[in-house]
């Protein structure tokens, strides 16, 4: 099957029902998307399909609807995007092993709430889990995001 | 080649080393009989450059042997190198080192120390040098007890410092100039006329010399680095994916395994089919381990998926069926055949009961899993001449020794590679994971077997936080606080955790009151008893250990005190204060929150403040109570650490303990039936989301003399801090956790 992935078409050879999450971290080497629980519980696995948040452990492979974006695609340390300069900036990771899923949830709510209230941000953001706890510096650093993606 | 100057006047040395094309500068720990790390021919006595900074034409590397789990152990050390070696943070590298007996953490046996004997100079001077001794023995190289600033706060700078005079003594001979003369800066030592020799160039020169031992590390009100904000080395890899974690790292040629083991904890495997697993695609072998069965595949996935498959005969758990069982066996506990410990015993807590009413009470805390984020993992590689791991371990030397032994080879022909973990909070103080990549990789010698656990398996056999139970009974006189008669029992941490080492502690475990007994208040009448109930689950150090349950036993008993001398839960305990680095803490938490007493609205404030890993720590949390039940507005938090390294950084830590802290005291348990955890994965054992996380002001006290990490202080006041809270908002005096048996959270 075909999966088109931060702009560049794949050709995979996987079951149907293999979670694009292990698709795209094991056959196609795609690190930065995160395993933490399976079961949509954590929020660690979230990249863009159609540029929309989706927790990818949940969408078998056969399903993709549209082009995939990770947290690779989004920004990368030369040109990062607006959200992972936020995050750098408040310095949010500890582990960091959650943040690629945190940005890329974030990075969805400030393309449909441009200028999030703390109950948007509480909403969009209260599926991901972080266990080293900052979500301080989150709520921090994705109003921060929000300014500068306005200014932009 | 190697140089050691003279025996100085501390109690260790720097010493220094050629290595191919530079040098390294480390510290040479006197007495120490554990060979070099870096290089095993070394003449006799010239050994132990531990952790050491590495010049070379490359550029600088610092060599530790400490693990980073998000705690940012790497930077602040890199931190310490920097400032002293006159080098920018961004020209410095980090390298796990290899696992040596060497890499000694004098301070976790310090901590150890302080918690096992009275605090009698003579016999706690001679404690600590038994204590010392055993440690270097077991060639503990671990991460843990907050100990890596603490440790490598001198040291380090001392290394650097020396480093960078001995860079400059190497120069002044290229040069002819007088060493006076010289400055660095940049990573080059600069000459009057301004030309720059870069250290990289000088490196190789330096080596032959003796390093400078007096070199003087430089007064903290001259730093350019440490305790200002700075960036975190890893900060840009982690905000755009690149950041790689042991279940990220690949190895030419390796499989994808995960286990199936028994969900019985403890249990045997007596038997399994695996033929419906066998015939699933991209399966490549299914092999008995011990008390399971490990799954190798093509893909991570497929495995759990054939994993899943597996029909296994499971033996019965040697836990006790039921959790009323678990209980029972802490509540007969406290009898004087069980008891472990008495180290405070103040006044006289009988007699103060006489014609006093007494106030009893009895407190409960739950295991816990410790669940970071990253699902654990390793790789190992076995063959007829050495074998490699891959793996985040807080325990390099136990896993070297651990796969020496499955593998049928000796420890130095095992290398461990040390990668970056995705949250650890003591789960990585395990090394179960290793074994069992092991026994799988043993029996498929040559390939690199890379053993990912599922979430349900990791948090079915984490390792949990102990289960604990506390009574007090306590009196009041004349509107004060006037006895205070603690009795804490939980299963021994220490011994479970090293019972899988195959090693045994002797004496009583300090962790059974720690966080209880060495409170900063001066009741007249106290006393702190600690009983040690029967192995139950296998336990492990869980973010704080023994404190992350007695400091919830100690504030909430001390709380139900003050409230029926009648007092201020906050003004009392600063009566009651005898330590003044303690005080502070109080009165800085004190003076952020604005505390004035009662709130009302339906409002309500707690404060707690706890003793551990040296650090005071004091919280006040404020909570209203809404008609979807208690929401956590706000919490102060002020800690006294001697020194703040990275302000930034500190911050992080002492918010995130908090919400570690408060997130478990809410929701979050693990209970056994029939040996089987009850939970096995986040929608069941939940913690803190960000919808409930409350804005947290920090603050960092300098007063002290000794220099403490700041990783798990942070976490015991929280609960306590909380539980106080919710009693004023709603008159509910909450003694077990977690709290939400008992009330709701919005």
């Amino acid at each position: 099957m075909k999966l088109t992935v931060n702009g560049t078409e794949h050709e995979v050879d996987v079951e149907p029902d293999m979670p694009l999450l292990w698709v795209l971290r094991e056959e196609l080497g795609y690190t930065g998307v995160k395993y933490g629980c399976g079961v949509a519980q954590c929020g660690a696995c979230t990249v863009h399909i159609d540029g929309e948040a989706q927790r990818s452990c949940q969408v078998a492979a056969a399903d993709v609807w549209g082009p995939v974006t990770t947290i690779e695609g989004l920004g990368t340390p030369q040109a990062l995007h607006a959200v992972q300069e936020a995050w750098i900036e408040h310095q949010v990771a500890q582990c960091g092993y959650c943040q690629s899923g945190q940005i890329m949830q974030a990075a969805a709510l400030l393309s449909y709430a441009p200028d999030p209230t703390d109950q948007d941000i509480d909403d969009a953001m209260g599926g991901n889990l972080c266990r080293c706890g900052t979500y301080t510096r989150i709520r921090a650093a994705v109003k921060t995001a929000a300014a500068k993606l306005q200014e932009a | 080649m190697s140089r050691i100057g003279k025996i100085a006047r501390r109690s260790f040395l720097v010493g220094s080393v050629a290595v191919a094309g530079g040098v390294a500068f480390g510290i040479w720990r006197y007495r120490t009989p554990y060979a070099n790390p870096l290089q095993d021919d070394l003449p006799e006595g010239a050994a132990a450059l531990t952790p050491y900074v590495k010049i070379d034409a490359e550029g600088v590397t610092l060599i530790t042997p400490r693990a980073d789990k998000g705690q940012g152990a790497y930077h602040v050390q890199a931190a310490l190198i920097a400032e002293e070696l006159d080098i920018e943070l961004d020209q410095i590298a980090v390298d796990p080192g290899p696992p040596s007996a060497a890499y000694w953490n004098g301070a976790l046996a310090e901590e150890a120390a302080e918690f096992m004997v009275p605090s009698d100079g003579m016999v706690r001077g001679m404690a600590e040098g038994v204590v010392n001794a055993s440690m270097k023995f077991i060639g503990l190289q671990m991460t843990g007890g907050s100990t890596t600033v603490p440790d490598a706060y001198l040291k380090l700078r001392q290394a650097g410092a020396s480093a960078r005079e001995t860079l400059k003594l190497a120069a002044a001979q290229e040069t002819g100039l007088d060493v006076g003369e010289l400055r660095t800066e940049g990573g080059a030592v600069i000459l009057p006329d301004s030309t720059a020799l870069p250290y990289t160039r000088l490196a190789a020169a330096a080596a032959g010399l003796d390093p400078v031992q007096d070199a003087e590390i430089k007064d903290p009100a001259d730093w350019r680095i440490l305790g200002k904000p700075m960036q975190r080395l890893d900060i840009v890899a982690k905000s755009t994916g690149t950041q790689d974690y042991g279940i990220d790292m690949q190895v030419e040629g390796m499989v994808h395994a995960t286990v199936l083991l028994n969900p019985h904890q403890g249990g045997a495997l007596n038997g399994f089919d695996a033929s419906e697993a066998e015939a699933m695609r991209g399966v490549k072998a299914v092999v008995p381990i011990t008390g399971g069965v490990g799954v190798v595949a093509d893909n991570t996935w497929r495995a759990i998926q054939a994993a899943r498959a597996v029909q296994a005969d499971w033996g019965p758990s040697p836990m006790p069926a039921t959790m009323e069982e678990h209980w029972k066996a802490l509540s007969d506990s406290f009898t004087p055949e069980a008891q472990d410990s008495r180290k405070r015993d103040d006044g006289n807590v009988e007699a103060a009961r006489n014609g006093a009413e007494l106030v009893e009470a009895e407190y409960r805390a739950p295991y816990l899993a410790h669940a970071p984020l990253e699902p654990i993992n390793a790789i190992v590689r076995i063959d007829e001449d050495g074998a490699e791991v891959w793996t985040g371990t807080q325990v390099p030397r136990f896993v070297q020794q651990n796969v020496a032994k499955i593998a049928g080879l000796d420890p130095d022909q095992v290398t461990v590679h040390v990668l970056m973990i995705g949250g650890s909070f003591g789960h990585r103080l395990e090394d179960e994971v290793v074994k069992q990549a092991a026994e799988i990789a043993v029996q498929m010698k040559g390939t690199p077997v890379k053993l990912t656990y599922s979430r349900e398996e990791d948090m079915m056999h984490d390792f949990p936080r102990q289960i604990a139970m506390a009574r007090l009974r306590g009196t009041v006189r004349d509107g004060r606080v006037d006895s205070l008669d603690l009795g804490i029992a939980m299963p021994s941490v220490m011994g479970s955790q090293m019972s899988r080492q195959g090693l045994s502690v002797p004496g009583p475990d300090s962790q059974i009151v720690a966080g209880a007994w060495e409170q900063p208040f001066a009741i007249p009448n106290q006393r702190v008893t600690g009983y040690r109930a029967p192995d139950l689950a296998p336990i492990s150090s869980w973010r704080s250990v023994g404190a992350s349950s007695n400091g919830f036993f100690y504030n909430a008993a001390l709380d139900e005190l003050i409230h029926a001398a009648g007092a201020d839960p906050l003004e009392e305990r600063l009566r009651l204060c005898d330590d003044p680095l303690a005080r502070a803490v109080l009165e800085a938490v004190g003076d952020m929150s604005g505390w004035s007493g009662p709130l009302g609205d339906g409002k309500g404030r707690g404060v707690a403040l706890t003793r551990s890993f040296g650090v005071h720590t004091a919280e006040v949390v404020e909570v209203t109570n809404t008609d979807r039940g208690i929401r956590i507005d706000k919490v102060w938090v002020a800690a006294e650490v001697g020194r703040v390294l990275d302000p930034v950084n500190f911050e992080n830590l002492v918010q995130g303990g908090v919400i570690f802290g408060l997130g478990h005291a809410m929701n979050c348990e693990i209970t056994y039936s029939d040996g089987i955890a009850e939970q096995d994965n986040f929608y069941s054992f939940e913690g803190m989301r960000q919808f409930q996380a409350p804005q947290i002001e920090v603050r960092g006290l300098e007063n002290g003399d000794h220099v403490r990490g700041i990783g798990e202080p942070p976490v015991p006041p929280a609960a306590p801090a909380l539980a106080g809270a919710i009693f004023a908002a709603t008159g509910t005096r909450l003694r077990e956790m977690p709290f939400n048996k008992f009330v709701d959270f919005a």
